[in-house]
């Protein structure tokens, strides 16, 4: 644990509970009848405790949020069990007083900040609302309230934001003008669901230490709902671990990290990278088998089927109660073998392996560039025009088998890179070579058969990445076909069969619609589809970012292992430092189209760093309590593209800037080793005095 | 959030799947519509032994059809009324020939009221001002509008949906010059297009398609191209680009069954206006021309003669027997809406 | 803001000044030019009109230069306010369809007074909902309305109030002077056919706005349901209506064709009509232009107000 939790968990029993949920249950109805989405839920909140509910997606922890605040939509309903809010039980509270709770004593900060702004009110009049509705002050009153709590939540000129629409703020900003919006009233408890997922790294370091510490100032509970463990860690005391609608295990932070009793909250942790964790001798080990849908559950254990631990007759007997791991304990798992588990012994499934050695240079980046030119309507009339450079001379080798990983948070220039190299946009400038081939300024149609099916790419959104008019194997048959590999339809079919073995799919897969499909299955499909034409070189393009933790382990797992088999080049483009510590034997971070600095692994995660990678590395939360991290939080936001600053495009955020110097001229290129490059204008050896940031303590 | 997920995985197969032979599908609507087609375009090339049969295998098919609507849509009670109202004048048009009417254009009795017997007929719903049986007049009616809509309808869409997908997914310069060429069309109101056109062109069930194709293209342009720049961007289509495919085909084979579900409820929308269209243009004497019968004419040619309460009928007949249809359509149209939505 | 109507200006121009051309273009055939001298020189069909008397009567009209002299011509009297003369009526076009555009202004002005609210309140109303008794009340009402072509609403409406309960007339052609009366039936008409489209829309967007996580925040911060409705989701909900309300000047202007044949009432669609059937070319030109510049300046004007409405464009 890095820090201490923003209050300790209040010990007094004589005080009344924030919130209590008691065996709450909520449903959806739909067509295909009653869809239980919280089953049995239960939660103590004391004053100033902070509560973590953590679970993937569909385990029905945004459910709860909106079960507390009593707003259900048209089609669910608590149809069970009761919320006690400061003693009183919400259910039987007539919609006046439920609109007197809402806003003032219960506020919610929302995943979406854009959604949730009205996008045709300004801010002032949206903030003023609440005390205004809540206390019945005055306009102006209210009004200056709201801008200074702005001020609070540490916006930058407060005036401006206060006349302004959401939409011209950027997202961190609106983020924080919704915190300030909640903190309006002074609410004693504060609803977070999932309040980063949407921002950038960077950013989200900067929204988790403002809740933080306006828990503390203001002495508000919290109930902070997230997919990220490593978030819950930084910034609560207690933690439910939700699957499939029910809670599996509960307690203190620290009990659940370090001694959890229940197979699932196990597994999550197994298929979490923590840095620790490494392709080779501690692979990722995901939990097999898929989420059950809500009316199929199985009778029992919800995680049975997919439990390695599963004994019939048991784990089968409904109902399944919370035990208690130790008598008088607050933390209590679902397991009913909790006590006959060996939980000390490492699971033996996935085994070590031997790393690959790399093989010849396959792809080689020279000064790569790639600018757009914006004409604007209007700006095109007077001839006004901006470069958007969204590649900026960028180099570098990949060698067979090995993978090279590309980071950087939104506006990076990483997409574009991936387009660039797949001839569906031309180079600016620079050079591409793929072998021999020089694929700068040779756009897709222009290219063979043969140089196309070489370099093939994996994408991010597994909702996309398939066509919901086709089925299965025709989408992997079409590749075949397209690349020459096969024609004849039975080989066709052949191949298509031998391809779904190798993601791991049922062969029948291949007459089923991308719908009928989750989407770790679709993404195995992409995979597919990437290897199909036996390619030199795939671009993986975030291929997991929008999967839940155990099923990315899988993918990503997947992925390795048909590299490995085939000596694959993999460039594999993301914005997750933990994801990319595990798999890559290489790294490049990217910001603002620039390459900051690139290396090793090994190199990058430690010093000599780039500035950008430091405050990077500082903010990504890490699931494990036993890590140490250096606090480095960046100011400001990621600027837009089409605006980049001049000199550094890091120097308005960067804490080591040298004003008249990184404000003009572009940063030198200091190298260090044999492929350690940064590009910073620190000297080389304030570079390398810096200290780690990410210390593992000892082993969990 | 929960709700959308739970909605997401409880989805039953959608209705468009639900048919689960798409061959066999086409098949009925071809042994439908072609001797349809046949019988009331090209109506006056065929010999009467051939005009005395030609329909007779579009009525089990119609019967079919309509059987595989109703039990493929059963969850949504509005399609089925749609359904029922189209189909019911589908099977009349189909049938006429052999249904126990008599010769529409032949003059009886004039004047003659609802439920008269005379010159040895009943007639049901009266004659009209010639005499004819309006009962007669009114089924035959249906005929001509019904295959000229939904010709006019298929061919303003095969333009308009091939110009869509060309400017959506090209866009650059062929998105610039077809989306000016549309402006200036959409720039006139429908009827004064119509109006000019069918004015230039002459009166007929073929200038009415071309019309139609002109008044409706443009708008159907501009819906498969917002559809398309909205596909234009996901991935699937970003792989079939990097696998080296050619442009059309993407257009044709990724891109255009995607539209589907936004394309077919907008068609029998287009179908109702359409519908609308010819009638009016029918009743300004800018479309179908006599003596077959028609809604439109039927209404046309009473103005005169039925402006009294007890001669209404020959105008309220026609009036509401294309409302139905369009009802129909517009029903279908809401009920696939509602069916598409909530797969 | 003023570049974007200055914009929109010229296009409307160039678009108005490719339009005539090709009107120009269209008509200047032989075979309307010989249609109107038949009608003109009275009696002969088009077969018996002579090579002779034809050529007399180009000459005479000042018809046997080339046509896009004749459409200079045309364009430079248009600038000065001149649009020719009407063949069939004899009379100044610009006269003629000065009275005409009155009477349909008129029209179309009681139209817009009764459908905007109606529309819009049952709109409002249905979309607060979804589902409740009166959403699916308006979605009845609404899907019926416009399954109706005004041609069978103004059938159904004359022989109820005009020839069975004989409450008023039956055309509005007004041979005895102005009667308001006169104008209930076709108002109604184009209102019932306009109400339900126009509700429809509303719906939605008001369905829409309800189902948005705005929405869903304001009801969360405690906001009473009043102001939630009136102003949290109300101003959203209105901007894509105002759009289509204004552009159902484009709708109006075809309806009122059909409307004004039906009941004879003496206005702009019966004149395009008319004229369109006697091949007046300069009436057609004239009364194209105004209907084609009608519906573009209701796009400037939905364009414009629709940029002035949304905030997320406004200041983008």
């Amino acid at each position: 644990m890095t820090e201490t939790p923003i209050v300790e968990a209040a010990t007094a029993t004589d005080r009344t509970p924030v919130l209590e949920c008691r065996n709450l249950c909520v449903s959806y109805f739909t067509r295909a009848g009653e869809a239980p989405a919280v089953v049995d839920f239960n939660l103590k909140l004391m004053p100033g405790e902070a509560h973590g509910i953590v679970g993937e997606s569909g385990c029905g922890k945004s459910t709860v949020a909106l079960a507390i605040m009593n707003y259900m939509g048209r089609n669910g309903a608590i149809v069970g069990g009761e919320i006690l809010f400061q003693g009183r039980d919400m259910r039987t509270m007539t919609q006046e007083e439920l609109r007197r709770i809402r806003g003032s004593k219960i506020a919610m900060v929302y995943q979406e900040p854009m959604a949730s702004l009205n996008p045709s009110m300004r801010i002032a009049e949206q903030l003023a609302e609440v005390p205004l509705y809540h206390e019945g002050v005055s306009q102006r009153e209210a009004l200056a309230r709201a801008e200074s709590m702005l001020e609070q939540v540490r916006l930058p000129d407060p005036k401006r934001i206060m006349n302004s629409y959401p939409h011209q703020i950027s997202g961190g900003q609106q983020q924080r003008v919704v915190i300030a919006m909640a903190l309006l009233s002074n609410p004693s408890l504060l609803l977070l669901d999932e309040p980063t997922t949407a921002l950038d790294v960077t950013v989200e370091a900067g929204i988790v230490e403002l809740i933080k510490e306006v828990a503390a100032k203001f002495g508000t509970s919290l109930i902070y709902i997230s997919h990220n463990l490593g978030l819950i860690l930084e910034t609560c005391s207690r933690l439910t671990v939700m699957y499939s609608g029910e809670a599996v295990e509960t307690g203190a932070i620290h009990d659940v990290f370090d001694n959890m009793r229940h197979p699932y909250t196990r597994g999550l942790f197994g298929s979490i990278p923590v840095p620790g964790a490494n392709k080779n001798a501690r692979p990722l080990a995901a939990i097999r088998g898929q989420l059950p849908l809500p009316y199929a559950r199985p009778k029992g254990c919800f995680f049975g089927p997919r439990c390695d631990y599963f004994v019939e007759g048991r784990c089968d007997q409904p109902p399944l109660m919370m035990h208690e791991v130790a008598p008088g304990s607050s933390h209590a798992t679902r397991c009913v073998r909790f006590a006959e588990i060996d939980w000390s012994a490492a699971k033996a499934s996935v085994a070590e392996r031997q790393p690959v050695q790399r093989g010849q240079v396959v792809l080689r980046v020279e000064d790569l560039s790639k600018h757009y030119i914006i004409e604007s309507g209007a700006a095109a009339l007077i001839g006004a025009r901006r470069t958007v450079k969204a590649n900026e001379k960028i180099s570098f080798r990949a060698h067979e088998a090995e993978t090279v990983a590309i980071v950087g948070e939104s506006g990076c220039g990483k997409s574009t890179f991936a387009k660039v190299l797949m001839g569906l946009e031309p180079a600016s400038a620079g050079k591409v070579q793929l072998g021999e081939i020089e694929l700068a300024n040779l756009p897709v149609q222009r290219r063979d058969k043969h140089t196309i099916s070489r370099l093939q790419m994996v994408f991010q959104n597994p909702f996309d990445t398939l066509n919901p008019s086709h089925t299965i194997g025709g989408q992997i048959g079409r590749v075949i076909r397209k690349f020459g590999v096969e024609s004849d339809p039975k080989k066709v079919q052949d191949r298509v069969d031998q391809l779904l073995d190798i993601v791991k799919l049922p062969r029948d897969f291949a007459k089923r619609l991308p719908r009928q499909l989750s989407g770790g299955q679709k993404q195995r499909v992409g995979i597919a589809r990437a290897f199909a034409g036996n390619p030199d070189m795939v671009i993986a393009d975030e291929p997991v970012s929008a999967l839940d933790v155990s099923v990315q382990a899988a993918v990503t797992g997947l992925l390795m292992d048909i590299q490995r088999e085939h000596r694959t080049t993999l460039l594999f483009i993301s914005h997750d430092l933990s994801v990319v510590r595990y798999l890559a034997d290489r790294i490049i971070v990217m910001y603002l189209g620039q390459i900051m600095e690139r290396g090793t692994t090994e190199e990058i995660f430690s010093p000599p760093y780039h500035p950008y990678t430091e405050a990077l590395l500082s903010a990504v939360p890490i699931a494990d309590a036993s890590v140490r991290k250096r606090k480095i939080v960046v100011a400001g936001e990621i600027p837009s593209p089409t605006k980049p600053p001049p000199g550094c495009p890091f120097q308005t955020r960067c804490h080591y800037m040298i004003k008249g110097v990184c404000d003009v001229t572009p940063p030198p290129l200091r190298e260090f080793g044999a492929d350690h490059v940064i590009a910073c204008h620190l000297e080389k050896d304030a570079l390398e005095k810096m200290e780690p940031v990410i210390t593992a303590g000892t082993a969990a | 959030m929960t709700t959308a997920n739970i909605s997401l995985d409880t989805a039953p197969v959608p209705f468009n799947v639900r048919i689960r032979q798409p061959t066999a599908l086409i098949g009925l609507v071809l042994l439908m519509w072609v001797p349809l087609t046949l019988y009331v375009m090209f109506g006056p090339f065929l010999s009467d032994t051939l005009k005395s049969f030609v329909l007779l295998p579009a009525i089990p098919a119609t019967v079919a059809l309509y059987v595989i609507a109703v039990t493929s849509w059963r969850e949504s009670p509005v399609a089925i009324i749609g359904a029922t109202l189209v189909f019911f004048w589908l099977f009349v048009a189909v049938s006429a020939p052999y249904l126990p009417l008599i010769d529409p254009n032949k003059p009886l009795a004039p004047f003659a009221e609802m439920g008269a017997y005379k010159k040895d007929h009943w007639f049901l719903l009266g004659a009209d001002f010639k005499g004819r049986d309006m009962l007669s007049r009114d089924l035959w009616g249906c005929q001509r509008v019904l295959v000229w809509g939904v010709s006019a309808t298929l061919v303003a869409y095969a333009v308009g949906a091939f110009f869509g997908l060309l400017a959506g997914y090209l866009s650059g310069w062929w998105d610039q010059a077809i989306s000016l060429v549309c402006n200036i069309l959409l720039s006139f109101p429908v009827m004064v297009l119509f109006i000019l056109i069918l004015n230039y062109l002459g009166p007929s069930g073929f200038n009415i398609v071309i019309a139609v194709t002109f008044a409706s293209a443009p708008a159907i342009m501009r819906i498969v191209r917002g559809l398309t720049l909205d596909t234009r961007s996901r991935d699937y289509i970003f792989a079939a680009q990097t696998r080296g495919e050619h442009p059309l085909r993407i257009m044709i084979f990724e891109l255009l069954p995607n539209a589907r579900g936004p394309i077919i409820v907008d068609a029998c929308l287009r179908l109702g206006y359409t519908t609308v269209a010819i009638t009016t243009l029918t009743f300004l004497g800018l479309g179908l021309q006599p003596p077959d019968p028609d809604w439109g004419l039927m209404i046309k040619e009473s103005t005169k003669v039925a402006m009294v309460w007890k001669f209404s009928y020959m105008l309220l007949i026609p009036a509401l027997s294309v409302s139905s249809l369009i009802l129909g359509f517009n029903l279908l149209a809401d009920g696939l809406r509602e069916m598409s939505l909530r797969d | 803001m003023l570049k974007l109507i200055g914009s929109r200006l010229l296009q409307m121009l160039l678009i108005m000044g490719v339009i005539s051309f090709i009107l120009f273009a269209i008509f200047d055939s032989d075979k309307f030019k010989k249609q109107i001298a038949v009608n003109e020189l009275g009696g002969f069909a088009v077969s018996a009109l002579s090579e002779q008397d034809y050529q007399a009567w180009l000459e005479k009209k000042g018809l046997n230069v080339p046509f896009y002299q004749r459409y200079l011509n045309w364009v430079a009297g248009v600038a000065q306010g001149d649009f020719g003369k009407s063949f069939e009526k004899n009379e100044p076009v610009a006269d003629l369809l000065a009275t005409r555009l009155v009477h349909t202004g008129l029209l179309a002005l009681w139209v817009f007074a009764l459908m905007i609210p109606l529309s819009l309140l049952f709109g409002v109303v249905a979309g607060m909902k979804e589902g409740s008794p009166q959403d699916r009340l308006t979605s009845f009402i609404s899907v019926l309305t416009t399954s109706l072509p005004e041609i069978a609403t103004a059938i159904i409406l004359t022989v109820i109030f005009a020839l069975g309960l004989r409450w008023l007339p039956p055309n509005a052609a007004m041979v005895n002077g102005w009667d308001w009366r006169a104008l209930v039936l076709p108002v109604l008409t184009l209102v019932l056919y306009d109400f339900g489209y126009v509700a429809r829309m509303t719906r939605a967007s008001m369905a829409e706005v309800m189902n948005s996580q705005y929405i869903r925040t304001a009801i969360l911060k405690g906001l009473p349901y009043r102001r939630v409705i009136l102003r949290h989701a109300l101003r959203n909900a209105l901007i894509a209506p105002f759009t289509i309300i204004v552009l159902q000047m484009n709708w109006l202007l075809s309806g009122v064709v059909v409307v004004e044949v039906f009941f004879q009432y003496a206005g702009f669609g019966k004149l395009l009509l008319d004229a369109a059937l006697f091949g007046d070319i300069y009436v057609i030109q004239a009364a194209t232009l105004v209907a084609v510049f009608v519906a573009v300046a209701s796009q400037i004007i939905s364009d414009v107000g629709y940029t002035f409405l949304n905030p997320r464009i406004r200041f983008a």
